[in-house]
Order: C-alpha cells, then sequence, then structure tokens
C-alpha cells in the first residue's frame, strides 16, 4: 500500500468515525543522536507505525530530538507549546529530562504522555492530573523481579547500581520486592565501562543472585566481562539491560539470563503479534520495550482523541484516563496516579536461530501497581 | 578480605590503568610536541572500536579487526590533522577546544549515520576467553592478562620510538623548540602529521582492545577521556613516562578505591550509608590523587615545562 492511498483511506475512516474531533498537533521530544539515541528511535518508530496504521491524518505530529540533554529538552518544549502551539507532549525517555519538562509542560495546561521516564517524584506528591505515563513507575521491574527472586528460592542477593537518582530507586525497589538477606551493596560511577573490581567482589561473595541495574553501555559491558569472569552467580535484571536493542552487542553473553519486563514480543494477548510482524517488516528489526512503549502511547492518544475533543480538556483527560485501547501489552488501566497498573513478567534470553533474544517465562508481579500513588492528590 | 581478592583487584587495577596509558600517550604526544588540545582524541578511541567490530564481524577474524582500527584510527587522525588541525596550532587553546569538541560532534554523528543507533557486536577471541589460574588460586580473566602483555609492549616500543629513533629525535627536538628543528631542515608539517596519526593509532588500538569487553558504540570515547586528560595532568604534559606512570597511578586509585573505601567506611558505619560515602568518596579519589600531586609538583610528576 503507498503512502497515498494510505492517507486517502485514513482521511475517509477519520471523516466517518470522528466528524466531530478537531485536529490534534503532538509535540515529540526525544532522544534521537548521541549514547541514547537507540531508545528514542524506537519509542519514534513505534509510535509513528501505530500512527500510520490508524490511518488517521488529524493528528499532526512535530518531532524533535534532546540529545539527552536537560537544557535542549526545556528549550524544545517551550518552543512547542508556545510558536508550535502543540496540545499533547511526549517522548522523553530520560527521568532527569522528564522532570526538567513535564511538570511547566502541565502546568500550562498541555497533557503530557510518557512513553518511557517514571520518576517516583511524579508518581506521588508531583502528580498531575494532566500527566499520564504509559510504561511503568521507575521501580516497577525492580519490584517484581525482586519478587520473583524470593519466590524462585533465593536467599541472598547482590545488588548492583550506578550512584545516581535512578540507581538507588532500583535498588530501593528490588530490595522491597525481594526481602531477604542482602549480601552486598554496590554502587558504580554512572558511565562506568570496566566492572572487573565489582565483578571480583561478586565471585568473592555467597551471594545466590545477581540483581543489576545498570542501562544501555553499562550494561553491555558489564555482561560480556561477567561471562568471561568464571563467576556464577545466576543473574536477573530489569529489561533495560537485556533489551532487544543491545542483546545483539552482548551476544551469546546474556544466554539465559532473567530480565523483568511489562512486555515481550512472544506475549500471547490481542495485536501484540501483528504489532511485532508489522514493526519487523517496516523497520527491518525486531521491536523493543521501547518500540512497543511509544506503540501504546500512540494508541492511547488515538483512542482518546476519537472519544473527545482536545480542545475540551476534561473530556479529553476522562478519555485518556478510560484507557479505551488494546495494549499490545495486555491488561492495562491508569491507577488513580495516571500510571499503569498491569503485570510484569519475567523474561529469559534465549538464541532463536541466529539472534538473540528474549522468551517470556511468566508473571513476575500481576496487577503491578506502584506505591507511590497514596502520595498522590489530584 | 582475602589476599586473593587484592592481588585480583591489583591486576584489575594494572590492567585498566595500561589500557588508560595508550590513551594517555597520544594526548600527551599531541599537546608535547605540537601545543594541541584535542578534545577529539575519544571520538578516534570510538573509530577504532568500530572499525574492529565491523571487520571483525566481515571476516570472522579479531587480529584482522585489530590491524583495521589501527589503520582506520591512524587514517582518521591523519585526515583530520590534514583538513583541520593544521589551522589550529597558531590559535589559542579555546579556538582548539572548540574545533576539537566540533569534531567529537561530527563523528559521533557520523558513525551514527554509517553504523546505526545500536551498540555494535565485538567479542574477545575464543582463544582469549574464559579465566586463567594463575599461583595462589587467583582465577583471572585471560583475556584481560592478555591487554596487560600488549600494553606493555606497545609501551616498549613507543618508548623506542621516542628514545632510539631518529623520528624520536624531531618528535622530542619539536617539543622544545619547533622553529629551530624546522629551521634546521626537517619536515616539520609532514612530523605533525605523523605524531597525530601515531596519537590516534594507539587510541584506536586501546578502543578496539577495550571495545571487545565493553560496549562498542556512538559516545564511548567521551569517559575515557576525562581520566585520560587526568593521567597527563599527573603525569605531567607532554611526557611519555609521565603518561605511563600517571596512568597505573589512576588505574589502581580508581580499582582500589571503588572496592576498598566502602569496605574501610563499614568498619565504624552502618553498611548502606558506608555503600554510599565509600561509593561517592571513591568517584573523587583520582581528583583528590589530581589535586595532591599538582600541590607537590604544580607541572605534574614528569613535567618539564611551567
Amino acid at each position: 500500500m503507498n503512502f497515498k492511498t494510505l492517507a486517502l483511506g485514513g482521511a475517509v475512516c477519520a471523516a466517518l468515525a470522528t466528524a466531530a474531533a478537531a485536529d490534534v498537533k503532538v509535540g515529540m521530544i526525544t532522544t534521537l543522536s548521541g549514547g541514547g539515541a537507540g531508545l528514542g528511535i524506537d519509542v519514534r518508530d513505534g509510535f509513528m507505525l501505530a500512527l500510520e496504521q490508524s490511518g488517521r491524518d488529524d493528528i499532526e505530529v512535530v518531532i524533535e530530538d534532546d540529545q539527552r540533554k536537560p537544557d535542549v529538552a526545556v528549550q524544545l518544549a517551550d518552543k512547542l507549546v508556545q510558536s508550535e502551539k502543540v496540545d499533547v507532549l511526549t517522548g522523553i525517555i530520560w527521568s532527569n529530562l522528564a522532570m526538567a519538562v513535564v511538570p511547566s509542560v502541565t502546568a500550562q495546561g498541555k497533557f503530557y504522555l510518557s512513553p518511557n521516564a517514571g520518576p517516583s517524584q511524579l508518581a506521588g506528591r508531583g502528580c498531575h492530573q494532566n500527566y499520564f505515563n504509559v510504561a511503568w513507575q521507575n521501580d516497577a521491574y525492580h519490584e517484581a523481579a525482586g519478587a520473583y527472586a524470593a519466590a524462585d528460592g533465593s536467599k541472598k542477593a547482590f545488588v548492583l547500581a550506578p550512584n545516581y537518582p535512578a540507581g538507588q530507586d532500583a535498588i530501593t525497589g528490588f530490595k522491597r520486592g525481594f526481602g531477604g538477606e542482602i549480601a552486598a551493596e554496590v554502587y558504580t560511577k554512572l558511565g562506568q565501562t570496566d566492572y572487573a573490581a565489582e565483578i571480583a567482589q561478586i565471585k568473592a561473595s555467597d551471594a545466590d543472585v545477581l540483581y543489576y541495574f545498570l542501562p544501555g553501555g553499562m550494561g553491555i559491558s558489564f555482561m560480556k566481562q561477567y561471562s568471561g569472569s568464571g563467576a556464577e552467580v545466576p543473574v536477573i535484571g530489569p529489561a533495560f539491560s537485556f533489551d532487544q536493542g543491545i542483546l545483539g552487542a552482548i551476544g551469546d553473553a546474556a544466554l539465559g539470563v532473567k530480565n523483568t519486563a511489562h512486555w515481550s514480543k512472544d506475549l500471547d494477548v490481542p495485536g501484540n503479534a501483528e504489532f511485532v510482524a508489522s514493526f519487523s517488516e517496516k523497520y527491518d528489526r525486531l521491536p523493543s520495550i521501547y518500540a512497543a512503549q511509544g506503540f501504546d502511547t500512540a494508541l492511547l492518544l488515538i483512542s482518546a482523541s476519537a472519544a473527545a475533543d482536545v480542545t475540551d480538556a476534561d473530556a479529553f483527560r476522562a478519555a485518556l484516563k478510560a484507557a479505551d485501547f488494546q495494549s499490545v501489552r495486555g491488561a492495562f488501566e491508569f491507577a488513580d496516579n495516571h500510571h499503569p497498573i498491569q503485570t510484569i513478567y519475567m523474561r529469559e534470553v534465549v538464541k532463536e536461530g541466529d539472534v538473540v533474544t528474549n522468551r517470556l517465562v511468566g508473571p513476575a508481579a500481576e496487577n503491578y501497581a506502584d506505591p507511590y500513588g497514596v502520595d498522590c492528590k489530584m | 578480605m582475602s589476599l586473593i581478592l587484592i592481588a585480583e583487584q591489583v591486576l584489575n587495577g594494572l590492567q585498566f590503568g595500561i589500557m588508560l596509558f595508550l590513551m594517555a600517550a597520544g594526548l600527551t604526544l599531541i599537546f608535547g610536541v605540537m601545543g594541541l588540545i584535542n578534545l577529539a582524541h575519544g571520538s578516534l578511541y570510538m573509530v577504532g572500536a568500530f572499525c574492529a567490530a565491523a571487520v571483525a564481524a566481515a571476516t570472522g577474524s579479531f587480529a584482522l579487526g585489530l590491524v583495521a582500527a589501527l589503520a582506520g584510527a591512524a587514517a582518521a587522525g591523519a585526515l583530520i590533522e590534514l583538513v583541520v588541525i593544521r589551522r589550529l596550532y597558531d590559535r589559542d587553546h579555546l579556538d582548539q577546544v572548540l574545533a576539537t569538541f566540533a569534531l567529537i560532534l561530527i563523528f559521533s554523528e557520523g558513525t551514527r549515520w554509517v553504523f546505526g543507533s545500536f551498540p555494535l557486536y565485538l567479542d574477545v577471541p575464543q582463544a582469549l576467553a574464559g579465566p586463567v589460574s594463575l599461583p595462589f588460586g587467583i582465577q583471572y580473566p585471560l583475556y584481560r592478562l592478555a591487554l596487560i602483555v600488549i600494553g606493555l609492549v606497545v609501551a616498549a616500543g613507543l618508548f623506542w620510538l621516542i628514545a632510539r629513533t631518529r623520528i624520536g629525535v624531531q618528535i622530542r627536538a619539536g617539543e622544545n623548540d619547533r622553529e629551530m628543528i624546522a629551521a634546521l631542515g626537517v619536515d616539520i608539517d609532514r612530523l605533525y602529521t605523523f605524531v597525530f596519526a601515531l596519537g590516534a593509532a594507539l587510541a584506536g588500538l586501546a578502543g578496539a582492545l577495550v571495545g571487545a569487553i565493553q560496549s562498542v558504540q556512538v559516545g564511548m570515547g567521551e569517559p575515557v577521556l576525562i581520566l585520560a586528560f587526568v593521567t597527563i595532568v599527573i603525569g605531567g604534559i607532554g611526557s611519555i613516562k609521565g603518561a605511563l606512570v600517571g596512568a597505573l597511578l589512576v588505574g589502581l586509585t580508581e580499582t582500589l578505591g571503588s572496592v576498598f573505601l566502602p569496605e574501610l567506611f563499614k568498619l565504624f558505619m552502618a553498611p548502606a550509608a558506608a555503600t554510599q560515602t565509600g561509593a561517592s568518596l571513591s568517584s573523587m579519589a583520582i581528583y583528590i590523587l589530581m589535586a595532591m600531586v599538582l600541590i607537590w609538583r604544580p607541572t605534574g610528576l614528569f613535567g618539564a615545562r611551567a
């Protein structure tokens, strides 16, 4: 199908289905250059795929690159709100950027749909009626992993994370879920690439499970070094260190590692197989959790803008809160703090042919809702 | 805290320091000989790693990948020297910083354009995979041991080049008085291009060697670059010997600090607070070391000029 027929078909559908809805203008600020670009590109591609499939041409998207820099993100948000006059913002990957942008954007009456970052501040006391998180709250993966490890019979855990707020949240979350004994709790430098020292400590410890949160390149370095070190403590991690975008770079070293995620490509729920097939066909790579999050964010927006006019803020907010769309993760609803209630699964890294990828093992935490919601008054 | 763990950590510190030396040697040569601050040195490290990963993936040979890393980084170094750096020798350091920072952005986005946004796969060669048993029951990764040996061989080669060859004499002379050696008939332009390509090749080699145990991705050179600058400040700018001693000091401080400082604090603090404080203090350790060296010797350990 070429673009013209698609657009034409879309226009007809849109005219029939949503004659009442006005145009929606979306501003997407995400990371498209530099070290963390893979994540932003996946969110963008998933988002645009859902829009394209919906055939809605009344939703206009302006995409900007934040380069993973908070000051750039703030400037872009000002530009999108003031001169582009967008109705909805989305796209930010990193928690520190989200903290810099989201509060001011929602204070100006715009909607923000988070396709990734879920800092605890925005889930608790700093929550806002116009902020919706379509991904997860930052603690979710870690807490679910802790619960899984405990249920799996682990007694003593070695935990490792970078020394910055999200790293401390990760360890707090894991310990909350695990409840067992902690052999050692090690904080590394953010951006550290050599983990020989930490691996020697792990070998010397008597832990029966290793949990680590080292996003992006840090996790690649760690896993490659760990697998060649002769250490034998089994590894559990959050999906951030074992997602499709980086598994190719770790290679066989990651095989057998368990990791928590709210989505997996082999999750058997309506629409997921179609999403995986269409994403792989269009972009010639397997989708990651970030691609699935981008896809779901667009689905939410499409569902809300079909039900209500974006200029009627109260009706549009109610339509967002209803979350009347088929998420590729299956059951999904918003808690009162506008963060998801959803099942977090355990996945295992396996090899399918030549491709290193994840296979679903089972639920790690069912109907998980974050613990910060009690502080949220809106 | 067993002796085995301590011995293993010392080896880790040595290995880290020697890789840092490969980065710092090029940086200090370029600064010493040409008086140029090259922020894009980390990009050459990245170029080396990407060349190695691409060639190793295509041919299946890690050795060919290393050759490609050396050649690719040296070629990239020579090219930017001819096109950009050459115009900067007579400008002040701020202009150099600005221009070479622009080069970082160009290299990063160029690499992303060619290889895509996702990290590349480069693994240790099969022959060097796995741990090896050393005396006293130490289990140590064979590849890291190989890195120490390769690094020492390269360091010895570099000392030989600088101290015993004609080109080394010219390089040392160029450090002291560039007008004079130009007047003596040495082709100073060609010498500068050579020194720059040599520094780039060392960075590229380090990138490829380290890339096999770390992630080969855009922006991988920047964290190392900061440590390399700390190293040459400690060692004394322009001194290869200083770069080696500085790199080993930084490598050992960094590694031992991150392990033993938290342990030390645990003796008199609650474990959680001790790890936090220890981790924070160990991040500062190399900068404290740098400050102490500079108080004691303002030009660095082996620095000649003020």
